[in-house]
């Protein structure tokens, strides 16, 4: 497995599109340091970013990586490993490639600008861990779509579908419902719905750290009462953790009884 | 030494192998032919266990080979479609599937043989379909192993490097290997091949040699020989 992650990080660290990823995230982060000289702003700002983007760039490279490497793969496949050594090398070439982007893009200026020193350290390690984190989850859902669908156009469609539902239609609905419902207590129902979108869970994790929290109202101090704690921390990173998990024990499901 | 028994296939509605039983005797050229969407990929990608059969059984050399992996060892296979990642090197390509199998190989001969050296350093996206294929080529044929699958290997080849691949396929059959073949050159087959397999429907429909099979037939011509079989399929599924 080692070897085939090996040469899909060699393969991606020389493709053009890593760098066009890593130099956005550069001149970003530049900008926003140069710009604003309220580390917690700009944080803000780049997390409003990350969250976002991250999954819909992990979405694109996760599936066009899989279907453009389909006949590679296939070559892969007659020899000696295992099939879940080969997807799941490439999985974590992808992920791992993509993460490096972001913490060398992001990373660089913050380092340049000497905030290693300041106060935010902490908030924006969490930042990069959660943009990891988001990386691992949607390339491994993508993983998933493709998996599931030999039509390239439908299956680039599908995760796009999947990228638009946690980032957008997720939200949207889960509004609704609040305002919907605005006369019943929603504490739990808050709690267990931003737990169910990685995306969702991403933001209020860094907000919160971020003492935003006060401009939520009730919600956002009971969302603080939990999230706030190292025991939410905890519970929110293992949360984050199953969205890796499930993907990949379905992705092992399928590769077992797949044809190629 | 391959031994296939039952071989049921079906993808969704559609029944492409059917209770297909084979067997492979050690050593020899063996072709298999059939029309379109006859089975010769599902059967050649079962034995590479790319495709996973719903019912039947895979033995090389009297071993189950199913949902195995480390049999594709004393194995080499050719792809239809040679596409590389666009990002390596010709030579780092071939090293990384060097690096992928725990046995030696001779690349440089068939390099060399190939004509492949000015391009070593060129990224495989930059690669003609016939360079590409050329590449392929070294690829299966730099291991030495016991059975060798060639999914139409004469795709895009000029001339020359056509007669070096007849020269390659006759050397590892006098080395007592086993060769299996799918293609639509008949003169390929004609010349090459020791045993045909022909499929059809996801049944094997005739097996032996080429002689017998201009016999059975009453051609002089394989391509007719072929085209024989083929038309009476054709006129009993419309009489059907």
């Amino acid at each position: 497995m080692l070897k085939i992650l090996k040469y899909s990080i060699y393969d991606l660290l020389r493709s053009r599109w890593s760098y066009v990823y890593f130099i956005f995230y550069l001149m970003l982060s530049f900008s926003l340091f140069f710009l604003n000289s309220d580390i917690d702003k700009a944080i803000i700002t780049l997390m409003n970013v990350i969250v976002v983007l991250t999954p819909l760039i992990g979405t694109i490279f996760g599936v066009m990586y899989y279907y453009s490497s389909k006949e590679f793969t296939e070559l892969l496949l007659a020899q000696p490993i295992k099939r879940s050594k080969i997807f799941m090398g490439q999985y974590i070439g992808i992920s791992l490639s993509l993460t490096l982007s972001l913490v060398l893009g992001v990373g660089i200026p913050f380092v340049i600008y000497g905030l290693f020193k300041s106060a935010a350290v902490f908030d924006f390690t969490l930042l990069l861990v959660v943009g990891a984190f988001l990386n691992f989850i949607f390339v491994a859902l993508a993983y998933n779509i493709a998996l599931s669908i030999n039509n390239k156009i439908k299956g680039f469609g599908y995760a796009i579908l999947m990228w638009l539902t946690f980032a957008v239609i997720y939200d949207a609905v889960f509004m609704g419902l609040l305002i919907h419902y605005n006369d019943y207590p929603l504490d739990k129902f808050t709690l267990i719905a931003t737990m169910l979108n990685p995306i969702d869970l991403s933001r209020i994790l860094i907000l919160l750290k971020l003492d935003a929290s006060a401009l939520l109202g009730y919600t956002g101090a009971f969302l603080q009462s939990f999230y706030g704690t190292n025991m939410g921390l905890i519970v929110s990173l293992s949360a984050l953790s199953m969205w890796i998990v499930l993907p990949i024990l379905r992705m092992s499901s399928k590769l077992k009884k797949k044809d190629f | 030494m391959i031994e296939i028994k039952n071989l049921y296939k079906k993808f969704g509605k559609l029944t492409v192998l059917e209770e297909l039983n084979l067997t492979i005797s050690k050593g020899g050229i063996f072709a298999i032919l059939g029309p379109n969407g006859s089975g010769k990929t599902t059967l050649i990608k079962s034995i590479l266990g790319m495709i996973i059969p719903n019912k039947g059984e895979i033995a090389i050399d009297g071993e189950n080979i199913l949902r195995k992996w480390k049999y594709r060892n004393n194995l080499n296979y050719l792809p239809q479609v040679a596409n590389f990642p666009s990002n390596l090197s010709v030579k780092e390509l071939i090293e990384m599937v060097k690096n992928l199998r725990p046995k030696k190989a001779n690349s440089q001969e068939l390099i060399d043989l190939f004509g492949l050296p000015p391009f070593m350093n060129k990224k495989l996206g930059n690669l003609s379909g016939g360079t590409k294929q050329k590449v392929n080529l070294v690829l299966t044929f730099m291991f030495d192993s016991d059975l060798i699958i060639l999914d139409e290997p004469t795709t895009g080849l000029d001339p020359i490097a056509l007669i070096h691949l007849k020269e390659l396929i006759s050397k590892e059959k006098a080395k007592g290997k086993t060769i299996l073949v799918t293609t639509h050159i008949m003169s390929f087959v004609d010349e090459m091949a020791d045993e045909i397999v022909f499929l059809l429907d996801g049944k094997i429909y005739f097996k032996g040699s080429v002689d017998a099979l201009k016999k059975q037939t009453d051609q002089e011509n394989l391509e007719h020989a072929i085209a024989n079989l083929i038309e009476k399929q054709y006129q009993t599924a419309t009489s059907k």
